[in-house]
């Protein structure tokens, strides 16, 4: 332990088969490296990404690979290594967070310091209270605070340990942005002594953004991207992972033509009269493809625009105008449903209502191909 | 009075037996995932089905001086088993097992499987992590425990009767005293035993649902 300066990357090839009577059969196979510092493990919810976690943290078996963090072996299948998760020293936080209830906050965080001494472990506790801004809670019981104090708690419980790895679990769902970024700073200005490997889960792509770090996006057990928000994100390969990074519309469609020299290619959508010109992808003519496009990335407008780079005008029809908060969701007919996102004033400027024919503005690059 | 002092001796010795047996049995039988494990479970519930009788039936012979056990006794302590107080605590355990053991194995799987998992994370064995989460969130149920084996050794006969016969002031417990002053037609004694033993029962009883209740909660808020 001490206070030395660990830079130990975490590296796992893991393979786990899940079978059970309740759920259809599915295979976790990821292979992984976690440099210091934050990387998001991001995908839909079902994709594998907490019995990965499990599996580094020594909750679950995998029934084959090999984890690795720095020099030391956690698991290895071949060599028959798997030590049990109280030595890892891999810190975890659940998305429950799973405080213990009859403990004070105090009490919670000294937990893992069992081998210290009394005085020791005061002055330890004391100190990560502090970093996380909570020391004037030691007192309280988790039931007696709110949440966004206990999730302060339970990330100064888990580093206080000094663990070489930390694993976050969805641990700040539920709130709002400012807390969230407010936590996660204080979390990266702990993290800027230590330098620890951070695996952050989420399934929002709101964090991911927030977060703006290297991502492994994850789905149904395997490692679809790696890279940075804006690679792994804005070119969904599959279809769920499109889904959960906020593409609202996954339209099918049939190729038909390459444009090679100009890198586009039309798409003609189900079987409307609605085409769509496209980035050139890794397909023929006559091939089925799946479209994705943001809501945000539609320009709405109240008559036929001209002169526009945006090589994609569609006519439709407003089938309805549905406001979420500050934004509203148009659901447009053009022979292919389609959401758009507009701001309450756009729907009061251009006068848009049910019925009201309009035209959507989309560019070329706003189109992704999905798997 | 004697009798009711026997029996709340008696009383006494078998729950506190029955909660350092009952523990371990009960955390073995709500976390292992052996395939059998239904097997253990039918046997630590067939007191509640079995008549006392045939319980106590077994018992006394097991216990007799032909018996494994009674053999055993007399080879290490010179005397016999049966119609001992020691034998009917022995029976005693036997026949109030299930109402330890099920309040514990209730409670300790109410407890949430994630607080285990992040004790172990924490660096914390398994006994660690019994003593500093299960128990302490299980402690209803080992109220529970405590009170349900006591509550039902106290009132007891037919496992009592077959072990430990009638003795005064060595076996005869307080239900062997009524039925005793029943047959004799003592019918004031009988009613005076009778109404203690009524409300010790409800007491212990607004113990029990008190406590599931949550009326006092161990790690209540202070205010």
């Amino acid at each position: 332990m001490g206070g030395e300066v660990i830079t130990a990357m975490l590296t796992g090839q893991i393979r786990k088969d899940r079978r059970n009577a309740d759920a259809p059969s599915f295979v976790l196979d990821v292979s992984l490296e976690v440099s210091p510092g934050i990387t998001i493990l991001f995908g839909p919810s079902g994709a594998g990404k907490s019995t990965l976690l499990d599996c580094i943290a020594g909750l679950a078996r995998p029934d084959t690979g090999r984890i690795v963090v720095g020099s030391e072996v956690l698991f290895d299948s071949a060599a028959g290594i798997d030590l049990p998760a109280q030595k890892r020293r891999i810190a975890y936080v659940f998305q429950t967070l799973a405080l213990f209830p009859h403990l004070s906050a105090e009490e919670n965080v000294a937990y893992g310091l069992s081998a210290l001494n009394k005085s020791r472990q005061r002055e330890r506790v004391g100190e990560i209270l502090s970093a996380f801004h909570v020391q004037d809670l030691r007192k309280k019981k988790p039931g007696e605070i709110s949440g966004g104090e206990k999730q302060r708690i339970a990330l100064a419980r888990s580093l206080v340990t000094e663990p070489r790895v930390l694993l976050l679990d969805e641990p700040l769902t539920g709130l709002d942005a400012k807390l969230k970024s407010a936590i996660v700073d204080d979390l990266r200005a702990w993290n800027a002594a230590k330098h620890i490997p951070i695996l952050y889960v989420t399934h929002s792509r709101e964090e991911v953004d927030a977060l703006g770090e290297r991502v492994i996006a994850i789905d149904n057990g395997h490692v679809v991207s790696a890279g940075m928000p804006m690679d792994v994100l804005d070119a969904p390969r599959r279809k769920r992972l499109a889904q959960a990074a906020g593409f609202e519309n996954l339209l099918e469609g049939t190729v038909l033509d390459l444009r090679e020299t100009d890198g586009v290619m039309r798409v003609r959508l189900g079987k409307a009269a609605c085409e769509l010109e496209v980035p050139l992808g890794f397909a023929a003519a006559g091939d089925r493809v799946r479209v994705a496009i943001r809501a945000g990335d539609i320009l709405l407008a109240n008559e036929q625009p001209r002169g526009l780079s945006a090589r994609n005008i569609i006519e439709g029809r407003i089938a309805s105008l549905e406001p979420r908060g500050t934004m509203v969701i148009a659901r447009v007919d053009c022979g292919v449903p389609f959401s758009v996102h507009v701001t309450p004033g756009a729907v009061r400027a251009l006068e848009l209502a049910a019925g009201r024919r309009v035209w959507l503005v989309l560019k070329t690059h706003s189109c992704h191909l999905v798997e | 009075m004697d009798a009711l002092w026997l029996s709340i001796k008696l009383a006494a010795c078998v729950a506190t037996i029955l909660l350092l047996i009952g523990m371990p049995v009960a955390y073995w039988l709500a976390y292992s995932n052996w395939r059998g494990k239904f097997l253990l479970e039918s046997i630590v519930a067939l007191p509640l089905v079995l008549p006392p009788t045939v319980l106590g039936f077994y018992a006394l012979v097991a216990m007799g001086p032909h018996g494994p056990l009674g053999k055993l006794w007399i080879a290490f302590f010179g005397h016999g088993l049966a119609f001992t107080f020691t034998g009917l605590v022995l029976a005693s355990v036997l026949y109030s097992f299930p109402f330890a053991v099920q309040p514990l194995i209730a409670s300790f799987e109410s407890v949430d499987r994630k607080l285990l998992d992040a004790s172990a994370v924490l660096g914390a064995g398994s006994l660690r992590t019994f003593w500093r989460v299960i128990l302490p969130l299980s402690l209803p149920g080992v109220v529970t425990a405590i009170v349900l084996s006591f509550a039902h050794t106290l009132g007891e006969f037919g496992v009592v009767l077959m072990v430990g016969g009638n003795l005064a002031g060595v076996t005869r417990t307080v239900s062997i005293d009524m039925y005793d002053r029943v047959q004799s037609l003592e019918y004031g004694q009988a009613n005076r035993m009778a109404l203690v033993l009524l409300m010790i029962s409800f007491a212990v009883l607004s113990v029990v649902y008190a406590v599931n209740r949550r009326v006092w909660t161990p790690w209540a808020a202070k205010s």
